[in-house]
């Protein structure tokens, strides 16, 4: 009898984040990512190219804050609802997962390589994203890569992180995925945007408890001089506040929502039962 | 290494329902027991706790001597089952879903290729390794299902119901493996609705209904302790669909204590009696003109041991 020993942990986690890779490619799935993605840079490539809006051609930085700074939240989101909407509630509702689970792997195991493969994944869709965005920046101003671009980006990769957590989560929440998908569309497109608007105008405090509101740094970070933490503009008696998150709320923001929903997550499908 | 499988108290409750209760049970040694109770008995219940797909109210399901849930790496080491249906990934090729298993599960790389081989080939899949999963058919799949389980050679393996879905070859070919299994030395737990089938390939079998164990044997004890004296089943056949009114009227015939519908056309008469009373039965069942086209004694002793059984629990 051959008594073979069971990789560690780490390897049989970068095992699932393989094969789950390899689905992606195989699968449709990654091409119509992919294809969203390039087909969004094509557009702005051409309405930019036609219509020299100011905000794009004044300057490099400019450029990036116009471009940049409004898409890349979407890619971010479109892509994470890609790969991660159902990663897990997939397992079960397709009985993928009874195909795994009865070996000697952790669930622990299961979930990270498939949020690996996610983010993977994802990452890929948006350095192409970045690429099409530093090509047209170079066709207007030449070679050049203003620092906060960059840092923008790497906040990008962030929110990335903190995106795919919450997905997980709730991939992992429901045993449907379609629920478990939907959920994650209204929240991020609607739900989100439309509480930060409410508390704007009329609570007065500043939305911390967002994960839309930390992502504000990923586009804050392109406007020169950063803008004001606090903002108020009168209409006759009424004066709304508004907030711009400064860069280390963003990034604890973002930091706090994937931590947090990753243990959540990772408890839910260590006591989820196939059944 | 020892080759058990071991529940301790275990039980399983959703909400007030009890899916499986108490279970005491321990399997040990080279041998094939099988694993019978009617449909929602709570065999699937049973192999999910030990494969911890699902967590136990109160005990505990022990593989190898360790508990699943507390330590399932290391108690499913050597032991590789097979729940229900599963899916494999519908763009991944037999190859590439044997290879994930083969690599979860710490085969040698250099002898995963020989292996993965080596078991699409023993459930006849060898063409097909490098097709897209997702376009097979039902029982194609159970057959790349099956090899997932051999790949890793272990020494316990737990199936539930492996045949679903499989052509009349694909059965006695996967009979074969178990076999085959049996003769290297491995311990196997099946569950089955194929009282055939686990009278070929068994030496032992748990009885399970409503979540309670009823009985754990050998095969030629469990059926001489249950299939009582006198009693006998008869299979009878009918040329057009047998309706309840005609069945209740069977059911008063003398001697006869039980009927049961196999399908629309075949009924399960059980009699009291000596071979007599089957005569008499007979003269009866032909003098009513309801359209009895054949007759016979059930064939397997361990369907008799089992339909007594589990009517002593209703
Ligand atoms: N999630 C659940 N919630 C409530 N009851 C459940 C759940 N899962 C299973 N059950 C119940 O547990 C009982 C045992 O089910 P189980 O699947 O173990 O039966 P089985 O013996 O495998 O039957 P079959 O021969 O039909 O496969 C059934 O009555 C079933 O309805
Ligand atoms: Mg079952």
């Amino acid at each position: 009898m051959s008594k073979q020993d069971v990789p560690s942990s780490i390897a049989q986690t970068f095992t699932v984040t393989k094969f789950e890779l390899l689905n992606y490619f195989r699968s449709r799935r990654f091409i119509i990512m992919l294809g969203i993605g390039v087909i969004i840079g094509a557009l702005l490539t051409l309405l930019v190219g036609y219509y020299r809006p100011s905000s794009f051609t004044t300057s490099s930085i400019d450029f990036y804050s116009s471009w940049w700074g409004t898409s890349a939240a979407y890619i971010v989101i479109l892509s994470s609802i890609f790969f991660g909407g159902d990663a897990i509630s997939g397992e079960f509702q397709n009985k993928t997962g009874y195909f795994t689970v009865g070996n000697p792997i952790r669930r622990s195991s299961i979930y990270m390589g498939k949020w690996l493969a996610a983010f993977i994944a994802s990452f890929m869709i948006i350095v192409v994203f970045v690429a099409m965005t530093v090509l047209n920046n170079f066709y207007y101003f030449g070679p050049n890569m203003p620092y906060q671009f960059v840092e923008s980006f790497l906040f990008t990769v962030l929110y990335l992180i903190s995106v795919l957590g919450l997905t997980f989560f709730f991939s992992s929440l429901f045993k449907s995925s379609s629920i478990a998908i939907l959920t994650t569309v209204v929240l991020m497109l609607f739900a989100f945007s439309l509480i930060q608007n409410l508390v704007n105008a009329f609570v007065h405090t500043e939305p911390w408890f967002l994960i839309t509101y930390g992502a504000g740094i990923i586009g804050n970070i392109l406007t020169v001089p950063y803008p004001l933490h606090t903002a108020i503009t009168r209409f006759g008696h009424v004066a709304i506040t508004s907030y711009a998150v400064t860069v280390p709320e963003g990034v604890a923001i973002l930091a706090i929502y994937f931590i947090v929903t990753a243990i959540l997550g990772l408890v839910l499908f260590e006591r989820k039962e196939f059944n | 290494m020892r080759q058990s499988i071991e529940a301790v108290n275990l039980t399983k409750s959703y909400g007030s329902f009890i899916a499986l209760s108490d279970l005491n049970l321990k399997l040990e040694g080279a041998k094939c027991i099988g694993f019978l109770g009617p449909n929602g008995a709570g065999k699937t219940t049973t192999l999910k706790l030990f494969t911890d797909m699902i967590r136990p109210s109160e005990g505990h399901a022990l593989v190898g001597g360790i508990d699943v849930h507390s330590n399932k790496k290391e108690a499913l080491s050597s032991c590789a089952a097979l729940i229900e249906t599963p899916e494999i990934y519908p763009s991944l090729t037999p190859v590439e879903a044997l290879s994930m298993i083969a690599e979860i599960r710490g085969v040698p790389s250099e002898e995963r290729g020989k292996r993965i081989e080596d078991s699409l080939s023993e459930v006849k899949m060898l063409e097909w390794k490098d097709k897209k999963v997702g376009r097979f058919s039902k029982g194609m799949k159970q057959r790349v299902n099956i090899a997932s389980v051999l790949i890793s050679d272990p020494s316990i393996i737990m199936l539930d119901e492996p045949t679903t879905g499989l052509d009349p070859r694909g059965m006695s070919e996967v009979r074969e493996i178990v076999k085959s299994l049996k003769r290297r030395n491995r311990l196997i737990f099946m569950s089955s609705h194929l009282l055939n089938e686990v009278t070929d390939v068994c030496d032992e079998v748990a009885m399970i209904d409503h979540g309670k164990l009823l009985a754990y044997d050998t095969i030629s004890n469990i059926i001489l302790k249950f299939s009582e004296n006198g009693s006998n089943i008869i299979e009878v056949g009918f040329s057009r669909a047998v309706d309840d009114s005609i069945i209740a009227e069977i059911g008063k015939l003398g001697n006869v204590k039980g009927t049961s519908k196999i399908d629309e056309t075949n009924l399960r008469v059980e009699i009291s009696g000596d071979i007599k009373a089957r005569e008499g039965l007979l003269y009866e069942l032909a003098s009513m003109k309801i359209g009895v086209i054949s007759f016979k004694p059930s064939t397997s002793a361990l369907e008799s041991s089992y339909l007594n059984m589990i009517k002593e629990t209703l």
